[in-house]
């Protein structure tokens, strides 16, 4: 039950773009293809769910023991920044166009707000390392989710006469509002049974 | 316009159809809809429709009129998305709700990315959810009696159909005669527009018998509290806006797939979704919503839901025969 609570949570009613508004940069910098978009879904999948395990594993065993609680923002970008760095030396190897694709995007998950946000959501929530671990696969697919459909969106775009002053970034954001928009309908989803 | 040399891809069949036949035959449609509403609702009825269809053309011409581009306003569509707004609406809202509700469908939700054809959710939809988020309980509770136009109280038929309640007769349903936003009281208008339509051949049959289908299916099968297979499908579709919805927004051209079975995904899954949120979700109606997140799944249902021209072979099989023919 607890697991289809999270899950459910991450992906629909507490969305990270649609409902927390977090880590929208990386969302309105790499929606413009959906390969693109597919690729970085991927990667922030990768560091947002291993991250948090390793952050929540951080959590119990080094700064509460030792009482260090006031060092978390640092040690969780350390955590995150060690993940960014494997995707990255990893996508570089293997798929050096996806890799020039994202460009400055990918060294920026690092301080991607959604993938903090989840660790740190972890801790406030109490999920500990396999629960926090579930919240962060949730809280990707939701995010992958989110970028995915937009990618489908603005592909369109590319077809169309935009009004020139408003491409990209307003545009953009504009159309996120109305995606969160839509995105309410799920507000409350299945409450009464998960409680 | 400045575009004198116009470059399309092909076809370039030249059919007699145009945006305002299209959008006028719409209107044509809702004329039964809107009479029924001001029947039942009275002078209440008709000053809201009044004011967001005003409302959503007046918006329309004045962004024109500023960003300076060709004034669109003839095409009617504007209309069209002002008659849609008001009819999701209850009878007894304040005047300024339909005002800014079409202001918003008209600026935000579609001239922003260029006009007509450029938008991807509905106009009229977008303005409901923006109207829902900003004033919840206007238009969730401003009904009126049928007939005698006073204040009600209490819930709505929907919401006692979903405790499994007693809702009145069939007959009562269908002309209209219980509480309701204007377009969702009378069955039989809304269902005389959209026969209407599928017979000018303006909207696909696929998108609300797929709609209607998959809503009457899931209210028989879980409509019914406590019991599984005794819930009645009439009445789950009759109460609440589906019928508006599945033919007047759901087969909006914009923003629903080119498809035939991209079109039947595209209902069945705006009735899973309304089904969804009509008995789990916090609202007490799923229409809005579950047409509005479709349309944002459009583009992908486009992309991955694409028919197979003549001649297709599967890889596998391409590649084989390329072999064998290779002798």
């Amino acid at each position: 039950m607890k697991f289809i609570s999270i899950m459910l949570a991450g992906v629909l009613t507490s969305n990270f773009i649609f409902m927390q508004y977090l880590g929208l940069c990386a969302f309105v910098g790499i929606s413009e293809q959906f390969e693109t978009a597919l690729g970085m879904s991927g990667a922030v999948l990768f560091v947002m769910t291993f991250a948090c395990t390793v952050a929540a594993a951080f959590e119990q065993f080094i700064l509460v023991p030792f009482g260090l609680q006031y060092l978390r923002t640092i040690a969780y970008i350390l955590v995150i920044a060690a993940f960014v760095q494997l995707v990255e030396i990893f996508l570089k190897k293997t798929a050096p166009s996806l890799y020039k694709a994202l460009g400055i995007y990918l060294p920026l998950i690092t301080t991607n707000c959604a993938v903090l946000g989840a660790a740190m959501l972890n801790v406030k929530n109490d999920y500990g390392i396999l629960w926090g671990t579930v919240n962060g696969l949730a809280g990707a697919l939701g995010w992958s989710l989110a970028i995915l459909i937009f990618a489908g969106i603005r592909e369109r775009w590319k077809f169309m006469k935009i009004p020139e002053v408003l491409k990209g970034f307003p545009l953009a954001l504009v159309s996120t509002g109305l995606m969160s928009l839509a995105f309410l309908g799920f507000s409350g989803l299945f409450k009464t049974i998960l409680k | 316009m400045t575009d004198r040399l116009l470059i399309t891809s092909s076809p370039h069949i030249r059919a007699p159809k145009t945006v305002r036949g299209i959008m006028l035959d719409v209107v044509i449609a809702l004329v039964p809809a809107c009479v029924a509403a001001v029947i039942f609702f009275g002078v209440k009825a008709l000053m809201v429709l009044v004011a967001s269809t005003v409302s959503a053309v007046v918006s329309e011409y004045l962004y024109e009129k500023a960003v300076k581009r060709p004034v669109t306003v003839g095409d009617f569509s504007a209309v069209v998305t002002g008659v849609l707004l008001g009819l999701t609406l209850p009878p007894g809202v304040p005047l300024y709700v339909p005002i800014v509700g079409s202001a918003f469908a008209i600026v935000i939700a579609k001239q922003i990315f260029g006009g007509l054809g450029t938008n991807f959710v509905n106009p009229a939809l977008a303005g409901r959810a923006f109207v829902l988020a900003a004033w919840p309980l206007h238009v969730t509770s401003a009904w009126l009696n049928p007939l005698t136009m006073d204040a009600a109280t209490g819930a709505t038929p929907l919401h006692a159909f979903k405790g499994g309640q007693a809702v009145g007769s069939l007959t009562d349903l269908l002309i209209g005669n219980r509480l309701g936003s204007l377009g969702e009281t009378s069955a039989v208008a809304i269902l005389l527009g959209g026969i209407y339509l599928l017979v000018r051949g303006v909207i696909d049959y696929r998108i609300p018998v797929a709609y209607l289908g998959t809503l009457g299916l899931g209210v028989f099968v879980f409509g019914k509290p406590g019991a599984l297979f005794q819930g009645d499908p009439l009445r789950g579709i009759l109460l609440g806006g589906a019928l508006l919805g599945a033919f007047f927004m759901a087969t909006d051209y914009v923003t629903s797939p080119v498809t035939p079975k991209g079109r039947t995904y595209f209902g069945i899954g705006a009735g899973l979704i309304t089904l969804l949120i009509r008995y789990w979700g916090d609202y007490p109606e799923g229409v809005t919503y579950a047409i509005l997140l479709m349309n944002l799944a459009t583009p992908l249902i486009d992309r991955f839901v694409v028919p197979k021209y003549y001649g297709y072979m599967h890889d596998v099989e391409a590649r084989r025969r390329a072999r064998e023919g290779g002798r």
